[in-house]
């Protein structure tokens, strides 16, 4: 019988996250970062937005690529539906964010990852966005993910990778507290 | 000991300790043992902040068995009650006396400063030089109020733990508990057993039942060495030291108390206040989550337990492993609350504790405003800090974690003495 543990590879350097939060516990200004997007009109609901730099560690940073989204509506609301409604986008964030996190903190536990699928899927009653019943908001009214994950960890264990995940995702932090947003025009 | 320090109020003594709380008195015990001099500064009278500072029906959230200082334990014949506030005073007082502390009681430390052969502690009445000093003056001297709170209309009554006594003082009305830690639940279960309407706003908290197994959960937590586990060998003391203080009540029932035992009482729960704008304040949506987190914690832990208990030996003499029901969270949780409905006529914040650090002018504090030091031994030379969460283990916030803690500490402070050039032989009193 062997004792010794096999070491997990998610793919996940974990050392260095560690050095990183170590490091700026030590000087919390390199902390301050600013994430950015670009966006432009197309035509009709289709806009095109881009990712390319931010800012962080107390200096301009840049992708390795300019990243491009497209986002429309689908034909029934008489568009041309190419790219995803920008509230799909919306939870795509979500669900990249918490499958990263699932990633991190099983790395960090030790628990090896073979497959994380997650389904999202979120409710709107759209009467708000048209304006038909001031009384509906316009953003959903809940947001159910599912996490299928085949991992070497006890259900238990897993319930808690994914509880975990939740408590440190800055999408899921976006979407379930209030944030100030202020929108200017030139 | 030093009589003469004794007799002054005023003068120059090796140690000063501030606070005769049960932290500050377990250190002068254990000083006056080491044959060290000192002198205990009260700003009230013994055991004050347990006299003035706590509500009516709180009782200590530790068996009386448990219920220890240095040299000093409990004698009475419930030891598996909890002591009420008038009984934790008694039980301090009569250590002040048995140890002859060197308490100066309505003596208000106003200014710590570093000074040539240590500090200067300034009070109302008269200062004292000395070579070391003792913060025993408590870790939840202050409660903290997040900004949110200056932003509620003039007609919600909001109040602390701090002002908060009885229901009686409160106006007719739904109340809004914020914090779900021992406080929040103790305080939102008295409110609602007095006829308010009761909404709990619930963020990262830690469930714990009373009594598993047909045991306290202290037993377990003391036999098992969780009381135990030490500062230097926490993954992340930090956490550790944040910490809310585990949804415990001490009654004579033992009972559960728990977020479900709250909402079948009629509360409803709602996720951390999150915001307030235009009139309503906003939770989160974390709601979820947070009970999900706190259930698999208290599994865990339990799970830990019993792995601990069972080829120990003890499987014979406690009951068999049981489990608790998930807490239940409303299918809709509520996402915002309008206060100018009428629904919340108060709000009461259970969001924490700090300690007042006002007087002390040492640059030993961190830019949130905490001291910071190793295990008590405080980033300052001679400076010395006692009763703070995970101060230097997991118990050190309950009266009786300051055993250990004072016995190390003195230690040190003691080496601390020894390594200084003595001490000019002419003593100054006034």
């Amino acid at each position: 019988m062997h004792a010794q543990s096999k070491i997990a590879d998610n793919g996940v350097n974990v050392q260095a996250l560690l050095e990183a939060r170590e490091a700026l516990t030590q000087a919390p200004q390199a902390a301050q970062f600013k994430w950015r997007a670009s966006c432009e009109w197309i035509n009709g609901t289709h806009s095109r937005s881009k990712v390319d730099t931010f800012f962080g560690l107390g200096e301009e940073q840049k992708h390795r690529q300019t990243f491009s989204y497209e986002t429309d509506h689908p034909e029934l609301f008489a568009s041309k539906d190419v790219g995803a409604t920008p509230v799909e986008v919306v939870l795509a964030g979500l669900a990249g964010c918490l499958t990263a996190g699932i990633a991190a903190v099983a790395q960090n536990r030790n628990i090896q990852l073979r497959s994380v699928k997650a389904t999202l899927e979120a409710g709107m009653d759209i009467q708000g966005i048209l304006g038909i019943d001031s009384d509906v908001r316009n953003g959903f009214d809940g947001v159910k993910v599912h996490f299928v994950i085949d991992a070497d960890a006890s259900k238990k264990d897993i319930e808690a990778l994914v509880a975990q995940s939740q408590k440190r995702s800055a999408v899921y932090d976006i979407i379930t507290n209030p944030t100030d947003v202020s929108v200017t025009v030139a | 000991m030093g009589t003469r320090a004794e007799e002054s109020r005023t003068g120059i003594v090796d140690v000063v300790v501030i606070g005769a709380g049960h932290s500050g008195l377990a250190m002068s015990h254990c000083l006056a043992a080491q044959g060290i001099e000192h002198v205990v500064l009260e700003r009230g009278q013994v055991a004050n902040s347990w006299r003035r500072e706590r509500w009516d029906s709180l009782r200590l959230l530790t068996p009386n068995w448990l219920t220890r200082l240095p040299g000093f334990a409990y004698s009475g014949d419930d030891p598996d009650g909890y002591m009420s506030m008038d009984e934790v005073v008694t039980f301090i007082a009569a250590y002040a006396r048995a140890t002859k502390a060197p308490v100066r009681t309505e003596t208000t430390v106003t200014s710590v400063e570093p000074h040539a052969e240590g500090y200067s502690v300034t009070t109302n009445r008269g200062s004292w030089r000395c070579r070391a000093v003792v913060l025993a003056s408590g870790g939840f001297n202050k409660a903290t109020v997040p900004a949110i709170g200056a932003s509620l209309p003039a007609h919600i009554t909001q109040l602390t733990p701090l002002q908060y006594r009885n229901p009686k003082q409160l106006e007719p009305g739904g109340v809004l508990v914020v914090g779900a830690s021992s406080t929040g639940l103790q305080l939102a279960d008295e409110i609602q057993r007095a006829g308010h309407p009761v909404t709990l706003a619930v963020g990262e908290h830690v469930r714990l039942p009373r009594v598993y197994r047909g045991r306290d959960i202290q037993w377990w937590m003391l036999s098992a060495g969780v009381l135990d586990a030490r500062f230097d060998a926490v993954d992340d003391l930090g956490r550790a030291r944040g910490v809310a203080s585990p949804q415990l009540i001490g009654s004579r029932e033992r009972q559960i108390m728990d977020l479900n035992a709250l909402t079948s009482g009629g509360a409803r729960l709602v996720g951390r206040v999150a915001g307030f704008r235009d009139g309503t304040l906003q939770f989160s949506g974390s709601l979820r989550n947070v009970c999900a987190l706190a259930d698999l914690k208290m599994e865990r832990l339990l799970a830990a337990l019993d792995d601990w208990a069972d080829p120990e030996g003890h499987g014979a003499s406690i009951d068999p492993p049981e489990r608790f029901a998930p807490t239940i969270v409303p299918e809709k949780p509520c996402l915002g609350l309008s206060l100018n409905s009428g629904e919340i006529r108060t709000v009461l914040w259970a969001t924490g504790f700090q300690p007042d650090y006002s007087w002390l002018h040492v640059p030993v504090l961190d830019r949130k405003g905490m001291l910071r030091h190793e295990g008590g031994v405080a980033a300052a030379s001679g400076l010395y800090v006692m009763g703070l969460p995970f101060l230097r283990r997991r118990k050190s916030s309950f009266l009786h974690g300051a055993e250990d803690d004072a016995r190390e500490l003195s230690e040190h402070l003691m080496n601390y003495l020894a390594a200084l050039p003595a001490r000019r032989a002419t003593r100054v009193a006034s």
